[in-house]
């Protein structure tokens, strides 16, 4: 990393620090953009087209039971996009990366869009089966929380002023945030054992049809491939907005 | 490190939120309010006043906590007290545990003391009573310490209080769980203990690592 | 921690008993670099400062004089460089190195609602230097008239006196001052300069931001220059690296 900034000789520097680096991360990613969003548009195509045309009716839902093919993995993104910054966060807090800091930043929007996603989904899926658009479900209801994490996360980086300090807050609440996503997610688990009877469950995996699973995990393939060309596209601009207020610094003398 | 020095801390915090204008009464005095409020807009039927009566008295204290968070630090931060209570020979993790307790004989302490009142007002059964001050009792200090921490990221950002909503409402939300469920069993003649030991356990975790996060927040906002 | 210990100099270096830690060590600098805002505001500054010794810090708006006095208290994060004072790193053990420290900035730590004497009363209960020795502070800064007000009747200058007689409560070998003389008038400046001289002829030692002369026999001066002149400053920021 450094050795590339002293304009020593090519070293066989083959830590995966080397791309906390921008110009490293820059480089190595402009490779991997296109890739991307080939496997991401072609795997989404066949999983999509696949779920939505080529299985048949839930004998119990009828056609309404498709819609899984995005609720699913949107609801696994919304999830596992946090646990994404939360790494990035550690990282960063730890290594001290510029980039690392930014990638978690960039993942915040995609995360709130597949939580949001998950949601409109789920009360799409929800209102034939329950007769209404939103039930106070366990699993529903950690999801929005899910989304209220990703919005706190997101106002931060929206409200500090100062780059740096922004990196470290961020980091903080997103790992308090992780810390209490979970708790919230037992805590609405016992909330619910209360206020709700049985209810209707959302895509368990036990009772799949395996003419539904195979294009399920099609589809979620597609969406982890559209995660990652996302990720990769956002944290290239915000890398981007970083040097180009760098640069601006650089122009102004103090 | 001394016990004196953090005493001395505590005893300057809680006199100055019990100054007029300084807080503490404030945030009780809108905890009461913001409960009376409720039958005005529900209507006066007793047994909905008694269903919902343990939730509408956790949700006020949770908004009159957060309410009265921006003072926790923002006056130390504005006027340099944070600076020197940094070089002071206290842990600035010390400091934030000092500070959060007296926020929570303040506000918190305050506020379980008239929440009986406020459960007859609702026509919560006499029975429920001592489960909802004790989950309060048990549960506001948490309110404090999470806050505290929403409170030191916030400290130095502009707009900062609304900022400073929107991080700590979704933190309270486990405490709100299990607190109020605590209070609704004990209406349902259910066994409130497991509630009560779950906020325990939330308030003891944030005393655990609140102070830790929000000292660290600290040091960030004070470059 | 200590005892009450009335003021004036007379005390040798390492009087040692209830003093605090680090009378008699020198704060040493070297190569000292900070970033403000994506910009690099220091960068190689090296100094050395010997108990007994006070430096006054010197040089035009924005060269970075603040920076250094709350960077050496501990507040900035170093870029590069070390700052040592006696055997105590400043990157090594953050803690430590402020426990050495007293520091004045622009702001003043008074609590409007407290009285004068409560003020004061607090940092020497933080500190646990007693309540004698805030007494004594408060009668070298000529507050004891306005003891029992409240701060918040105070006039800038005695907002600014109460702040600078924390430096007498709190009992640290060294003192960060950033233009301690704002507001005060040539009487209370004086006294300023004379408690600097108390301080290091007790052993202490002081860096102070000022842009009036002190009158203090002794004192020398840090000219800081702006890191324009100095290299052709491109601040570390990775992000400037490389062509993409």
């Amino acid at each position: 990393m450094l050795a590339s900034r002293a304009g020593l000789a090519y070293l066989p520097d083959m830590s995966i620090w080397r791309y906390a680096n921008p110009a490293e991360f820059m480089r190595l990613t402009s490779h991997l953009l296109a890739p991307l969003w080939v496997a991401a548009g072609a795997l989404m195509a066949v999983a999509l087209g696949w779920g939505l045309f080529a299985t048949p009716d839930d004998y119990q839902q009828g056609s309404t039971v498709k819609i899984l093919f995005i609720h699913v993995p949107a609801a696994m993104l919304a999830i596992n996009t946090y646990a994404v910054m939360a790494l990035a966060s550690v990282i960063g807090l730890i290594r001290r990366h510029h980039v690392s800091f930014l990638v978690a930043k960039a993942a915040a929007p995609v995360g709130a869009a597949f939580t949001a996603v998950a949601l409109i989904t789920g009360a799409v899926w929800g209102q034939p089966m329950w007769g209404t658009w939103w039930v106070w479900d366990a699993r529903l209801t950690a999801v929005l929380v899910m989304f209220f994490f990703y919005l706190g996360y997101i106002a931060l980086w929206e409200t500090v002023e100062d780059t740096e300090k922004a990196y470290d807050l961020s980091a903080v609440v997103c790992l308090v945030g992780v810390v209490f996503a979970f708790l919230s997610r037992y805590a609405v688990n016992f909330w619910a054992t209360l206020h709700q009877g049985a209810s209707l469950s959302l895509a368990e995996g036990q009772r799949m049809d395996d003419a539904f699973r195979l294009p399920l995990y099609l589809s979620m393939a597609a969406f982890y491939a559209l995660f990652a060309a996302l990720l990769v596209m956002r944290a290239r601009t915000e890398i981007r907005r970083r040097r180009a207020r760098a640069l601006r610094l650089e122009a102004v003398p103090a | 490190m001394s016990r004196p020095a953090l005493s001395a801390l505590l005893a300057r915090d809680i006199r100055l939120a019990l100054r007029l204008g300084g807080g503490g009464a404030i945030a009780v005095a809108f905890f009461v309010l913001a409960v009376v409020l409720i039958p005005l807009g529900v209507g006066r039927e007793p047994q909905t006043l008694a269903r919902i009566a343990a939730g509408v008295i956790w949700i006020s204290a949770l908004l009159a906590v957060l309410l009265s968070l921006d003072r926790l630090f923002q006056a130390d931060h504005e006027d340099g007290t944070l600076e020197q209570l940094m070089l002071a020979p206290v842990a600035l993790e010390q400091v934030v545990l000092a500070k959060a307790l007296a926020h929570w004989l303040t506000t918190g302490l305050p506020m379980t003391v008239v929440a009986p009142l406020l459960g007859l007002m609702l026509q919560l059964p006499a029975a429920a009573l001592p489960a909802l001050t004790a989950a309060l009792a048990l549960g506001t200090p948490a309110l404090s310490l999470l806050g505290a921490v929403g409170a030191a990221v916030t400290v130095g950002v502009r707009r900062g209080g609304l900022l400073l909503s929107i991080l700590v409402l979704p933190l309270y939300i486990p405490t709100l769980i299990f607190g109020a469920r605590a209070a609704e069993n004990a209406v349902l003649a259910l066994d409130p203990w497991p509630a009560l030991g779950l906020t325990a356990a939330l308030t003891l975790f944030a005393a655990a690592f609140a102070p830790f996060a929000a000292a660290f927040a600290l040091r960030i906002n004070a470059r | 921690m200590s005892a009450p210990r009335g003021e004036g100099g007379g005390e040798g270096r390492n009087a040692g008993g209830g003093r605090g830690e680090g009378w008699g060590d020198a704060l040493a600098v070297e190569g000292l670099g900070c970033d403000r805002a994506g910009r690099r505001v220091l960068s190689g500054l090296s100094f050395r400062l010997a108990p007994g010794e006070a430096l006054a810090l010197k040089g035009p708006n924005g060269v970075g004089k603040s920076t250094l006095l709350r960077l050496l208290a501990g507040f900035l994060p170093m870029a590069e460089g070390t700052a040592m004072h006696g055997p105590v790193s400043l990157a090594a053990d953050r803690a430590a190195f402020q426990e050495r420290i007293a520091f004045a900035g622009h702001l003043d730590a008074v609590k409007p609602a407290l009285t004068v004497a409560d003020n004061l009363g607090l940092w020497a209960g933080l500190h646990g230097t007693g309540a004698a020795r805030a007494a004594a502070a408060l009668a070298r800064f000529g507050l004891e008239r306005i003891a029992g007000r409240p701060a918040a009747e105070c006039s800038a200058g005695q907002r600014r006196r109460l702040g600078l007689a924390r430096l007498l409560v709190i009992d640290r070998p060294l003192w960060l001052l950033d233009e301690p003389t704002v507001s005060l008038d040539t009487a209370s400046a004086r006294l300023v300069a004379e408690l600097i001289g108390a301080h290091i002829a007790r052993g202490g030692a002081a860096l102070v931001a000022t842009h009036i002369e002190l009158g203090l026999p002794g004192l020398g001066t840090l000219t800081l220059a702006p890191p324009a002149e100095a290299a052709p400053a491109r601040s570390a920021d990775p992000f400037l690296e490389g062509r993409w």
